[in-house]
């Protein structure tokens, strides 16, 4: 009996053996025709260092990266030991030439000494923004030939459930942290990691590259913090435009609008004959975060506006709650299902001529064109309302976290994006505009052109939205309350909870 | 087939050996092999599982809100503030309406499929297929899919309208109050066809003489299944409360996906919001509270197997 | 007369309830196959227009480098951690000893773990073992994280096993792995299929342990490139769909290939509870 039941065992044990071979088999080979279809073949997994096992003290003081130009830098054993960091003092970034501070010249040359890794931390996978980041990949790699550029870009940085910024945190309280990474400019980047000390001062490197004659006076006030600069800004945004349909606005037979009147009025005219006047995409809480700060510029102006992160202007201020019913007008003009369509798509909607007018930022001179929606034919622009003259910016920006393996290929990198050559290689594919202030404008499109005149006249305000004004929790506050507004349309508590917001996060009593 | 035919150590099995002491030995001997067996697994678990809880417990007590971690004791401070914290009220009501409406939806709809499908229908395998598509599909793609759909003006109200039935538009997910309902639809949609391949290789598994034996006692279909064939299920009920249940407690993809936690927090979780206070306010303390939170949800959640494991008659 | 009613009735509702699980696949496909100024929520219901596959072949090329990360990550684990559910699950149902079941409960909880409040004890201890940004670590963390649901459907199935089967062969000598090797081992084909269907799923959907543990972007799993098609502020939506589709198809293969040896195992009661 225990053998028939045995062999029967074997039998079938056999039987299913053969249907779970053919099974991986089938598989193996749909996964190999796969692969083959694909033409690129697996790359040869590069294991990715393992990380140190202690977490090396970071350096105490940052080294000034031109002191003392030793010849040979012995850094090229930087990567491999984790000691390396606290030895800094041999560290040096241009060999040969003393930089020079007129703005004219680029401070880069050829060096192939700098070697080992450099990885970048970025949330650019896509949509005209890797382009730009290939293309500062490739000013790099013509200075800096013998460095190995790895791009560890993660997409969904902005937004709610951001998984590029979860992934940066685990690595740097991990202590793993990449050579450089994309921040905001401004308290997204002092707030979380200046202040708590995991970022070096970049005081000196501005000195020495001639940044501090080139990027505006105002940009690096408000981008300082204890009196130190964090971070090099790679671009500079503008939040505060307004985006039309030139067709519609032809057809309709009205103007961009200058003040809020003006903006109401334009609406009424272009709701008249069925259009949506304003999209808005509020499936994630984000776009009427953006909308009211526009509101809040136009009510306060820029003196008011930068009350509001100091404290010195109170949210609980009459002007704001002047704000909030603003706003709440404008919802009388935008397009029923804003709760389901995301800020992403909200261009496509003036594209197509569903909407007339967008308040975004300008990637949208990007996303335009991709559709191939060209400007003045296409699309017009102009600051929202009540905005003219004053800039609303920011900035994508890289910095120097202490304790990264290879120090001097971090530090070029900054030079890089920091140099006109940098930065007129990724402005013109990323749609943004340079810090700088000596750019060649020939490189440039229409609204870019634009906005390089505007840059250099106009007042310079920090985004609230973007990580510029205030610390990441208040922003996500922030974007929380205006997205719980955008639902229910409650001045009195919104304002409640805004007021509430700057006292969470310590900056208002 | 004889003894002889089998090979090597088959054969050894089949030709019976020595006494009962040895076996007694053996036994015992072989209990502590299993012991040793288990004992990786085991401290496997505690080192990366419980050992990562307990880690969780304690931020959660301290004041650990900002990158640099600040190990000040402050009690069961978080979790009070928590309470009083309007979000996680809402997070609180909806999971546990989300949970309980994917699992009834999933083991509704699992059963009723399952049962049709058990009546000997044509094509039965091409509907199985079907019905466990949505499972290879990820969850992100789900949020995606049903984000989608779910668009008041050109998703499936749409479809409604086109058929006249236009009466059964609804703001789905953008409703505040029954969003999160919405979203067990999606959510449900993705796992009911592995709930229906459970009970519908149980119902295989019922015999056919108990069936037979209730229609001679005079039951009919509806008795049939109310009598017999759902209380024998009842384990099956139980296994898809844990796991499903489990997947309900932690849903995260699909709400950062398919809504972004919805308007005013229409459709946030828990999980949703323990990700956002962590990673992007750096609120390591509070997310460390939410997430004990939801563990003991968790546990409330393994009660019924608990019941189920310790009435267990072996086989 | 009414059994042919209700048979029409059963059938009716079973296509009824076709429909709606392809519905969104349709959508999915669809848009997928359009280039991407004709898709849009607006349109997501119109068939294409012609029969595009350029949204396909875009999204392919910046997905397949990392098909063969997920192979790698995927396959492994879910055959380790399925051989260890096997082990666990034996162990549990058939080796009774003083604290088993408790152990078992202890192991079962680990199935609530929230993945998103760990993490960064996850890459502290990875470090500290060498095993944090490599494919080997992510492989190691999923078969860790896989031991509460393995054991449970391994046990579930091992519990329907008639003892006198083990008692008899235990009486003609054979010892714990001997058991193991000749009974349990053979006769679990159907739940290995039932765990390797969930584990595979699983780990080859999974996102957010792929991108944390392995940061260097050349390692990463399918699912982060699928992410990745993305931009920050606007989406590319016949790319993004096509991708995930393209990212899908494993699982579908191995669940067709798979599929009637797990209607088997679950027939034969693993998951009974």
């Amino acid at each position: 009996m225990a053998d028939r039941l045995n062999s029967r065992r074997i039998l079938s044990a056999r039987m299913s053996r053969r249907r779970w071979l053919s099974a991986t088999g089938a598989f193996a080979i749909t996964a190999v025709a796969l692969q083959a279809c694909g033409g690129q073949s697996a790359p040869a997994a590069t294991q990715a260092p393992a990380a140190p096992t202690s977490a090396p003290s970071a350096p105490t003081t940052a080294p000034a990266p031109t002191s003392a130009p030793t010849a040979a830098p012995t850094t090229a054993a930087a990567p491999t030991t984790a000691a390396a960091p606290t030895t800094a003092a041999a560290v040096t970034a241009a060999p040969t030439t003393a930089p020079t501070p007129a703005a004219s010249t680029s401070s880069l040359t050829v060096d192939q000494n700098v070697k080992g890794k450099l990885e970048i931390f970025s949330w650019w996978t896509n949509g005209g923004e890797v382009e730009a980041l290939n293309a500062s990949y490739s000013v790099y790699k013509k200075y800096f030939p013998n460095v190995q550029i790895v791009n560890a870009a993660i997409g969904g940085g902005t937004g709610a459930g951001g998984n590029a910024k979860a992934v940066l945190k685990t690595r740097m309280l991990a202590h793993d942290p990449p050579e450089s990474f994309q921040v905001h400019l401004g308290h997204e980047l002092i707030d979380t990691w200046a202040t708590t000390g995991y970022m070096e001062p970049l005081d000196d490197l501005f000195k020495s590259e001639g940044w501090t004659e080139v990027f505006p006076k105002q940009l690096l006030d408000i981008a300082s913090a204890n009196g130190h600069l964090w971070s090099v800004p790679w671009n500079i945004h503008r939040a505060n435009i307004l985006w039309y349909n030139v067709k519609i606005f032809k057809d309709v037979g009205v103007e961009p609008p200058k003040t809020f009147d003006d903006f109401f009025a334009v609406c009424e005219k272009i709701k008249a004959k069925g259009i949506t006047p304003l999209a808005l995409g509020e499936a994630a809480p984000f776009h009427t975060a953006h909308v009211f700060e526009t509101v809040l510029l136009g009510t306060l102006g820029a003196e008011g506006w930068i009350g509001l992160f100091t404290g010195k202007t109170s949210w609980a201020d009459p002007k704001v709650t002047q704000a909030l019913n603003t706003l709440k007008k404008y919802f009388d003009y935008v397009n029923s299902d804003y709760l389901s369509v995301q800020a992403g798509d909200t261009a496509t909607l003036v594209v197509k001529g569903t909407a007339a007018m967008v308040i975004n930022g300008d990637w949208n001179n990007g996303q335009f064109k991709s559709e191939n929606f060209m400007a003045n034919t296409g699309f017009g622009w102009a600051p929202t309302p009540g905005t003219a003259g004053i800039y609303d910016a920011l900035a994508d920006s890289f910095g120097l976290p202490k304790g990264v393996k290879n120090r001097d290929a971090a530090v070029d990198w900054l030079r890089v994006g920091g140099s006109k050559e940098g930065q007129d290689a990724f402005n013109p594919l990323k749609g943004s505009i340079p810090a700088r202030t000596d750019a060649d404008k020939s490189k440039y499109d229409a609204y870019q052109q634009w906005g390089m005149e505007e840059w250099t006249k106009d007042t310079i305000v920090p985004s609230f939205v973007h990580g510029f004004a205030a610390k990441e929790s208040w922003t996500t506050d922030y974007v929380n309350t205006m997205n719980a507004f955008a639902a229910k349309k409650d001045v009195a508590a919104t304002q409640k909870q805004l007021t509430q917001n700057c006292q969470d996060a310590g900056v208002c009593k | 087939m004889s003894a002889s035919s089998l090979k090597g150590r088959e054969r050894d099995l089949a030709t019976p050996l020595p006494t009962t002491r040895r076996v007694a030995r053996w036994l015992r001997s072989d209990t502590l092999i299993a012991i040793l067996v288990l004992t990786p697994s085991i401290i496997a678990v505690a080192v990366f599982i419980y050992a990562f809880i307990f880690w969780t417990i304690y931020s959660s007590l301290v004041l650990w809100n900002d990158v640099n971690p600040d190990y000040t004791w402050v009690g069961l401070r978080n979790f009070v503030r928590l309470l009083q914290t309007d979000r996680f009220l809402i997070d609180l009501h909806n999971i546990l309406i989300y949970t309980v409406l994917f699992l009834v939806e999933c083991i509704v709809v699992g059963f009723l499929l399952a049962v049709f499908l058990d009546q000997r229908i044509k094509g039965e395998a091409i509907f199985r297929t079907i019905f466990l598509l949505p499972f290879a599909v990820s969850a992100i793609v789900t949020g995606v899919a049903w984000r989608w759909l779910m668009n008041p003006d050109s998703g499936i109200d749409l479809l409604f309208r086109s058929v006249g039935l236009g009466f059964l538009h609804s703001n789905w997910f953008t409703d505040p109050n029954f969003g999160i309902a919405a979203v067990t639809i999606a959510s449900s949609w993705q796992m009911s066809g592995y709930v229906m391949a459970l009970y519908l290789a149980a119902l295989r598994g019922i015999p056919g003489e108990l069936r037979e034996a209730a229609a001679i006692d005079g039951a009919g279909v509806i008795a049939l299944y109310r009598y017999v064939i759902i209380p024998l299920l009842t384990p099956v009920t139980y296994t898809v409360v844990v796991i499903v249940g489990g997947i309900a407690l932690r849903a995260f993809d699909i709400i950062s996906s398919m809504t972004s936690s919805g308007p005013a927090f229409a459709d946030d979780t828990p999980a949703f919001f323990m990700f956002q206070t962590t990673f992007q306010s750096n609120h390591f303390s509070q997310g460390a509270a939410i997430a004990v939170v939801m563990l003991i949800l968790a546990a409330i959640l393994t009660i019924p197997y608990l019941i189920n494991i310790s009435r267990e008659v072996e086989g | 007369m009414t059994r042919a009613w209700s048979r029409g009735g059963i059938y009716l509702i079973l296509v009824a309830f076709a429909l709606f699980y392809l519905m969104p696949i349709y959508v999915l496909t669809v848009s997928g196959m359009k280039p991407y100024k004709d898709v849009s929520i607006a349109t997501m219901w119109n068939l294409p227009n012609s029969l595009y596959f350029g949204s396909f072949v875009e999204a392919w090329k910046r997905v397949s480098p990392n098909f063969w990360n997920s192979i790698q990550i995927t396959v492994p684990a879910a055959v380790i951690s399925s051989l260890i559910g096997s082990m666990n699950g034996y162990i549990f149902a058939k080796w009774r000893f003083r604290f088993s079941n408790l152990l078992f409960l202890f192991v079962l909880f680990g199935i609530f773990l929230p993945y998103q409040g760990i993490l960064i004890p996850l890459v502290v201890s990875l470090q500290s073992i060498h095993l944090y940004g490599s494919i080997p670590g992510l492989i190691f963390v999923h078969c860790v994280f896989g031991i509460p649901i393995t054991a449970l459907i391994f046990r579930s199935y091992f519990i329907g096993i008639p003892t006198e089967l083990l008692d008899a062969s235990k009486i003609d000598g054979a010892g714990f792995f001997g058991i193991y090797r000749w009974i349990m081992f053979p006769i679990a084909m159907p739940a290995f299929a039932v765990a390797l269907l969930w584990q595979f799923t699983s780990i080859w959907n999974d996102f957010l342990l792929g991108v944390v543990v392995l940061s260097n972007p050349n390692l990463s799993p399918v699912t982060v490139a699928v992410n990745n098609l993305a931009g920050s502020y606007f989406v590319e939506w016949n790319v993004q769909m096509a991708g995930a589709l393209l990212a899908a198809l494993p699982t579908i293969v191995f669940y067709l290939a798979l599929g009637r040896l797990f209607m088997r195992g679950l027939l034969a009661g693993s998951l009974k509870g």
